[in-house]
């Protein structure tokens, strides 16, 4: 019951931060959820079905660029946004096929030559992703349902409106999801592959839903970029930034459905609150990765949870 | 064709570039069963220091690499003993996000250290000039890395199949608890394998200061090259990783001329291709 009010009291909240913080906070906050999308798919696959993927932002970047091309044609928000999602999700799920066969650091592996793929693609295929200078100008496109309403993208406040309404309705499903028979089967097969193929799972086709619903919400997330920043070019495919993930994750909590959630958040205050002191802040969240693999494993929400339990 | 030909002995000085790179990291992986995504790190500091000692302090550029060397490797024995050691007994994927922490920390350090602009050492002047085949000038420097990635490659082959430390490493990389069983002190082994194959990572850095730019970032960049490689070959299989070397080094020679927009491409395809069809490697068993 006190959770469900805090998490109301925080819902409100983000509907009304356009009132209260200017600009800047308001850019932070959308990447934020962006990250938080991110990391919620990447977590569905690492901390629910036990697969450490390094090559997300390979569907990050499927679904920029897919977004970025359908909003260079038809100036329509929704049309981008979808289109992103849905090939995305395609990519996933046939690059799935081929990653699922392996597990443990083979998939980690697989997964990473095919996001370094996908970057090859985006650096170098200059016909069609603009190679080094990705796609520039892209519209933030009226959010348009013909009909019905028409509304207007450029003041950052709206464009905030759609990203918050995508992003909770995002969390919500990935909430049912993972409390669903779906996801209690996800977490057995992480914890014995042989038990869940004895009665009678069929190991592989879950793996692979898991993948491509983690490569959905990538796509989601990496769709919701280029109308904020009117560009698109290839680090958003480079293995470094499907470290982002990994590192919002680990902060946050594998265990726990929040964790990406708050780790995603904790990112970029550290990230905000250290680069006001020095340029290093890596410096300082290496540090940080490395206490929490050799001490605090479930991350800042576990930590959180045993407090409250003594409590 | 004689294009070709050149661009085979082009290929094969990269190889030999690369061969240098991975054989630490596989060697680790090998026997301690960790891959560590920090190698490339390794590799930039080895290179960073080479930088100091040579081209900032004058030191004789072959005790600048001795040097660089050894500093690296006490670098390799802190890491070791105080974080490594507590892991070995988690799931991969921690041992790969421990030292996926380690690529962060080093690449702010030598930012702070040495700063954010790249390096570009000056070439000792014995090394200068080139020499002609298929009347393509060749430079000397490349011809000193053939020759020291092969004699590399013959080192460790002696070191390994020849001597009474190989053979009691390659127990213990076969069956720990056996060796532990009849006496090997594993932990001091551990240790002294990963500072090993961190000083093998610095060789690769330092050995390339002449012609390759030093700058922070080329860690994260070449520990890329080193996965591909190591996989293609078989993780922790040292002869594979010799010869996928070879092929990435050629290949890259080759796609670089024949279609320079697919290159990379070709070899991420290369290694997947590899990882599906045969994940133990080419070499694995």
């Amino acid at each position: 019951m006190k959770k469900n009010l805090a998490l109301l009291v925080l819902i409100i909240f983000l509907f009304l931060l356009p009132i209260l913080v200017g600009k800047y906070l308001l850019y932070m906050t959308i990447h934020i959820l962006l990250l938080s999308l991110f990391a919620l798919g990447f977590n569905l696959l690492f901390g629910y079905t036990g697969l450490l993927s390094f090559g997300q932002a390979g569907f990050y970047a499927v679904g920029a660029y897919a977004c970025a091309k359908v909003l260079l044609v038809v100036p329509s928000l929704l049309a981008g946004i979808f289109g992103g999602l849905v090939v995305a999700g395609v990519a996933a799920l046939v690059l799935g096929i081929l990653c699922i066969r392996h597990t443990r650091i083979y998939f980690s592996m697989l997964t990473l030559s095919f996001g370094m793929m996908i970057f090859s693609l985006a650096w170098k295929w200059r016909d069609m992703t603009g190679g080094d200078d990705g796609l520039v100008g892209i519209p933030r496109a009226p959010l348009e349902i013909p009909g019905l309403l028409k509304l207007n993208m450029t003041p950052m406040e709206n464009y905030y409106y759609v990203v918050l309404i995508f992003s909770l309705l995002a969390i919500y499903l990935f909430h049912r999801l993972v409390n669903s028979p779906l996801g209690l089967t996800l977490r057995g097969i992480r914890d014995s592959e042989t038990r869940a193929a004895c009665v009678g799972i069929s190991v592989v086709n879950y793996r692979l839903l898991s993948f491509t619903i983690a490569g959905v919400y990538a796509g989601l997330a990496g769709a919701l970029l280029p109308p904020l920043e009117n560009t698109v070019t290839p680090p958003v495919a480079h293995w470094s930034h499907s470290a982002e993930p990994v590192l919002a994750t680990l902060l946050g909590g594998i265990y726990s459905f929040s964790g990406p959630i708050v780790g995603a958040f904790l990112f970029y205050i550290i990230k905000d609150i250290i680069v006001r002191f020095t340029e290093y802040w890596l410096i300082c969240l290496g540090v940080i990765v490395l206490i929490l693999v050799l001490g605090f494993r479930g991350g800042v929400v576990s930590i959180w949870e045993r407090k409250g339990g003594q409590g | 064709m004689e294009t070709l030909a050149f661009q085979g002995l082009v290929g094969l000085s990269l190889a030999m570039y690369l061969w240098l790179l991975a054989a630490g990291l596989t060697i680790v992986f090998g026997v301690l069963g960790v891959l560590n995504f920090a190698h490339g790190s390794l590799f930039m500091l080895g290179a960073y220091f080479a930088f100091t000692f040579y081209g900032l302090w004058g030191v004789n550029f072959w005790l600048s690499i001795i040097l660089s060397l050894l500093t690296v490797a006490v670098v390799g024995y802190l890491m070791e003993r105080l974080f490594l050691r507590y892991i070995y007994h988690l799931d991969h994927a921690y041992q790969l996000l421990l030292t996926f922490g380690f690529i962060l920390i080093f690449d702010d350090a030598v930012k702070m250290v040495w700063g954010g602009v790249a390096k570009i050492p000056a070439m000792p002047s014995f090394f200068e000039g080139t020499v002609s085949f298929w009347q393509r000038p060749f430079p000397i420097y490349n011809l000193f890395i053939i020759g020291a990635g092969i004699l590399v490659a013959l080192v460790l082959w002696l070191l390994f199949e020849k001597t009474w430390w190989g053979r009691i490493v390659r127990a213990s990389a076969s069956d720990r608890e056996m060796a532990s069983a009849i006496g090997v002190n594993i932990p001091i082994l551990f240790t002294g394998v990963f500072v090993f194959g961190a000083m093998l990572g610095a060789l690769g850095g330092a050995l390339g200061t002449p012609v390759r730019v030093v700058a922070p970032g080329i860690g994260a960049a070449m520990i890329i090259q080193a996965f591909i490689i190591t996989v293609i070959g078989g993780l922790g299989n040292l002869k594979g990783a010799f010869v996928g070397a070879i092929i990435v080094g050629v290949v890259s020679a080759y796609g670089i001329l024949l279609f320079p927009v697919f290159e990379l491409f070709l070899i991420f395809v290369i290694m997947a291709v590899v990882l599906m069809v045969k994940p133990q490697g080419l070499f694995g068993g």
